[in-house]
């Protein structure tokens, strides 16, 4: 069992990824070659096509932070607006360049936490 | 207002059914009987393992040696449990 | 009608904590008519929370939006058939359902055992008292939770109910798992009984053993159905995704199961009490915990703790329970000394601790990872979490041991396994696993996967021991009894329900991780974005996107969506052809922000996807139609029809949805080829069968061993 919990906290802290938020994002320098998970809400109107990907921006969810983020790969049915997100990758250049299909959204209800890792 | 009749009509239905069985005189619980009921449950069990002992043997789970010896264990063990039943009459 | 139902609610609460008080009481005078007025106390609790529901569900039903819960979670055009089941779907509803299932419960069970146990029943009663009475304070004091709440002013209409809840097993899903939940507070209850009065004898396990397995089969089934709905409906084409609420239901499950196992040690060699009774305090704390974490944020995001607040009366009850229980066993060890020790580690119950180490490592597992956000958060000060790799790495090995010992446990003997004994009844099964895994190895695909083989060789095993078991069951009951062979089947299966029900959930679960690492290691998929006409190929299926389909009022699920967009493709493979048709339905927004014709692109939107089952390999599309090409017209339709008449309104949006269909522009579909994944649906309806052969219970005479035997034994033994 030692065995075990050992191989547990030894691996869990090098699988993770941390979860930031917009303003942590945009605060704290990104060690190069990790990626995050970006937390927070979608901020209204910010949602848009480009070709292949998508485009829409992530707020703090209190606050004003926000980081522009380019995603590509399967869109989770509850995802709008205003709604919670998690999407993993990495700031580069002023743009948070998401890893394909790392988008989750949180459905709103609370009775289900229908969330559709994609 | 609905409410307060809801409550009140509520709670003494609820009263009358669970005052009900406390007007006779406090019965003790009666022990004897508590013991039997564990005693014929342990009996049960019992019968049952020496029965699943002889199908494990047929089944080829125990060898003949291991049957005998494990049959002969339980066996004892009923016998007093059997023993300890009829004291109780 | 909604002051009723409060009114109800408080004087359940009330009669439950004078359950708790009598159950007490009685247990310390001992005295049988107290004992009689704590259970009818539980049976009118169940009378009322009957009540408390016939009230709520006709509210549902006759649309009456002056309750806040039918407001929040109903609409006037819900199909009745989600109008009673949305009941549920909201955090007080489904605390009302819990009581509910909690008393009625209790009150089958207190009937069942009104003459018997009857030391530990008073005390049984106090606790269940005790459990319902915390839930109900939450209906009665917390405001968030209150389910007869009212609208002063009630709205025109409701805002429905959350389409992605609109499918049958997401409406079976939650009274699965909440009488796997509840079903797990029964043999909790006893538990607490029997160490109180000291009696954790032959009767108690019966008893508890009972209960326990009715709570697994149910708990199980709740667990497979949101599994399905996951696999069938989300658009993401998977069963299980390490989310913490699935991870919730799962853990109970695991030391439950353990449970199961470690209780025959207890029956029969008077070994691992303390461990027994830490189990099932373990299972009904995770079961609690269970129905915590789905109510409230805690997990998704650190500062969400306390989102609801119901998170720390959860939590102070969770402790509670837990430090109670411990005080408990610490001062009830010396009656919980065991009565034996392992003779062998080749012995059946080496195996059997075996297999609970494993399951509650499994368990441990789970929560570590579940839990790792809290736990990161605390120590580093980031919230860090760990994906499905990582728990699949873990999960994986874990499960493959325990398919093994399913196939070593029934067989090898109890105390001290002999070679003898080992040779005999594992040379067929050895020698059935070393052959799949040639025969697998070397003449299909499996070879590129060691785990996947090696998890098949272990299937065999486990399947073939259970089918010789029969085997030789049937032939040693034909030499007792000289029958027939079908007669002496039925017969061995009937008179020995619990172990032959126990095999057949062996089996079951071996089918079920065949389904499982066959779906895992061989998976194919692919995203692709198409036009009409193109296509892409998977593991030999060509898929080909033959045209766009775009109706109103059309969806075939019967969801009320006014939208449905999707695809019709044309699959082909080794020149059998067939058509998949997935598409997504569109829900309106109730935004009054959003514009006339917008708003009907606004809301939710749910995937159907189309699937095609199939025993070797299951085809799963899903489609993710392109909103934007038809967004310029949408906006216009929005300035210029702002104020027309509702059916002006509605042909201009029939016009919108047709030009997706006469323009499309180019969808993203996704293609998932899951080998032997329907292996999984057929292994947990094996698992169900076998348990639900194990809980049948035997016709009178049957039920204790047939009086014939019996008196048999009688002479036997009185003669010796």
């Amino acid at each position: 069992m030692l065995l075990l919990a050992t191989a547990l906290v030894w691996t869990s802290f090098n699988a993770a990824t941390e979860a930031r938020t917009p303003s942590q994002v945009l605060e704290q320098p990104a060690e190069p070659g990790r990626s995050y998970e970006l937390t927070g809400k979608v901020v209204e109107g910010s949602i848009e096509r480009d070709g292949e990907a998508l485009r829409f921006a992530v707020r703090d969810r209190v606050g004003s932070a926000s980081v522009p983020v380019s995603y590509s790969g399967v869109v989770p049915d509850p995802f709008r607006e205003g709604r919670e997100v998690i999407v993993s990758g990495a700031l580069a250049e002023g743009t948070f360049m998401a890893e394909r299909d790392s988008l989750v959204t949180k459905c709103p209800s609370k009775f289900t936490n229908a969330e559709e890792p994609a | 207002m609905e409410y307060a009749i809801a409550l009140v009509v509520l709670a003494t239905v609820v009263l009358v059914i669970v005052v009900r069985p406390l007007h006779g005189s406090a019965g003790e619980a009666d022990r004897t009987a508590e013991l039997r009921a564990e005693l014929e449950a342990a009996k049960e069990v019992k019968y049952r393992e020496i029965r699943d002992a002889e199908l494990d043997f047929r089944t080829g789970k125990l060898s003949q040696e291991d049957f005998r010896r494990t049959d002969r264990e339980l066996r004892t063990q009923a016998i007093e449990i059997l023993r300890r039943l009829d004291e109780l009459d | 009608m909604a002051a009723v139902g409060s009114a109800a609610l408080f004087v359940a609460l009330v009669t439950a904590l004078y359950a708790v008080g009598a159950g007490v009481r009685a247990g310390v005078t001992r005295s049988r008519h107290t004992a009689a007025s704590a259970r009818r106390a539980i049976y009118c609790l169940a009378a009322l929370m009957v009540l408390a529901l016939v009230i709520l569900e006709a509210a549902y039903l006759r649309t009456d939006l002056s309750f806040a819960l039918v407001a929040q979670n109903s609409s006037i055009q819900t199909p009745t058939f989600y109008k009673v089941t949305a009941m549920w779907s909201s955090q007080a509803g489904s605390l009302m359902l819990w009581v509910l299932l909690l008393s009625l419960f209790s009150s089958a069970v207190l009937y069942s055992t009104r003459a018997s146990l009857r030391e530990v029943t008073p005390y049984a009663t106090a606790v269940l008292g005790a459990v319902a009475a915390f839930f109900l304070s939450l209906m009665v004091l917390s405001p968030e939770a209150q389910p007869f709440a009212t609208l002063a002013n009630p709205p025109i209409d409701g805002q429905g109910l959350n389409p992605l809840l609109r499918h049958p097993a997401m409406m079976f899903h939650p009274p699965m798992l909440y009488t796997g939940y509840v079903g797990f507070t029964i043999p909790f209850a006893f538990a607490i009984g029997a160490l109180i009065t000291r009696r954790t004898g032959a009767e108690w396990i019966r008893a508890t053993r009972r209960f326990a397995l009715i709570a697994w089969t149910f708990l199980g089934f709740g667990i497979l159905l949101g599994a399905l709905w996951s696999y069938s409906e989300l658009g993401w084409g998977g069963y299980w995704a390490w989310d913490p609420v699935e991870n919730a239901s799962l853990m109970p499950w695991l030391t439950g199961t353990a449970f199961l196992h470690s209780i025959m040690i207890q029956e029969r060699r008077g070994m691992l009490k303390v461990w027994n009774v830490a189990l099932i305090v373990a299972t009904f704390v995770l079961a609690l915990l269970g129905t915590f974490l789905v109510r409230s944020g805690i997990l998704n995001s650190i500062h969400a703790f306390g989102e609801s607040t119901l998170g720390a009366p959860f939590l102070g009850f969770i402790a509670f329970v837990l430090i109670g229980s411990v005080a408990l066993v610490l001062s009830r060890r010396e009656s919980l000394r065991s009565e034996a020790a392992l003779d062998s580690l080749a012995s059946r119950e080496a195996v059997f601790l075996l297999n609970n180490l494993v399951l509650v490592s499994l368990c441990v597992v789970i929560f570590y990872g579940t839990f790792f956000p809290l736990i990161s958060s605390a120590l580093t000060g980031a919230e860090a979490s760990v994906g499905p790799p990582w728990f699949n790495a873990f999960v994986a090995p874990l499960a493959i041991v325990l398919v093994l010992l399913a196939g070593i446990g029934p067989v090898i003997a109890w105390r001290r396994a002999t070679p003898a004994n080992l040779r005999r009844s594992f040379r067929i099964p050895a020698v059935a696993m070393v052959v799949t895994f040639g025969v697998l190895a070397t003449l299909t695909p499996a070879a590129s996967s060691p785990t996947s083989l090696i998890v098949f060789s272990f299937i065999a095993f486990t399947i073939v021991v259970a089918l010789q078991e029969v085997w030789r069951g049937v032939g040693a009951r034909r030499v007792m009894a000289d029958e027939s062979w079908p007669v002496a089947l039925s017969g061995l299966i009937s008179r020995n329900r619990h172990r032959y029900g126990g095999y057949v959930v062996h089996v079951g679960i071996a089918t079920l991780m065949l389904g499982v690492a066959g779906s895992s290691a061989f998976v194919g998929q692919r995203d692709a974005r198409l036009s009409p006409g193109e296509s892409i190929s998977v593991d030999g299926y060509t898929v080909t996107y033959r045209e766009p389909t775009a109706e109103l009022l059309a969806d075939r699920s019967g969801t009320g969506a006014p939208v449905t967009l999707g695809a019709v493709l044309d699959v082909n493979r080794a020149g059998r052809t067939f058509t998949l048709r997935p598409s997504r339905n569109y829900y309106p927004s109730g935004d009054p922000a959003a514009g006339a014709i917008g708003r009907f692109f606004d809301g939710e939107a749910t995937s159907e996807v189309d699937l095609r089952w199939g025993l070797a390999r299951d085809l799963w599309t899903a489609v993710q139609p392109d909103l934007q090409a038809l967004r310029p017209s949408i906006d216009e339709a929005d300035r210029r029809f702002v104020d027309a008449s509702a059916p002006i309104q509605a042909a201009i949006l029939r016009e919108i949805v047709e030009s997706y269909r006469s323009e499309p522009p180019p969808a993203t579909f996704r293609v998932i080829v899951s080998p032997l994944a329907a292996w999984i649906w057929l292994g947990g309806a094996i698992v169900m069968a076998g348990a639900l052969l194990a809980l049948w219970p035997a016709a009178g005479a049957r039920r204790r061993l047939s009086s014939v035997e019996a008196a048999r034994l009688g002479r036997e033994l009185s003669r010796a």
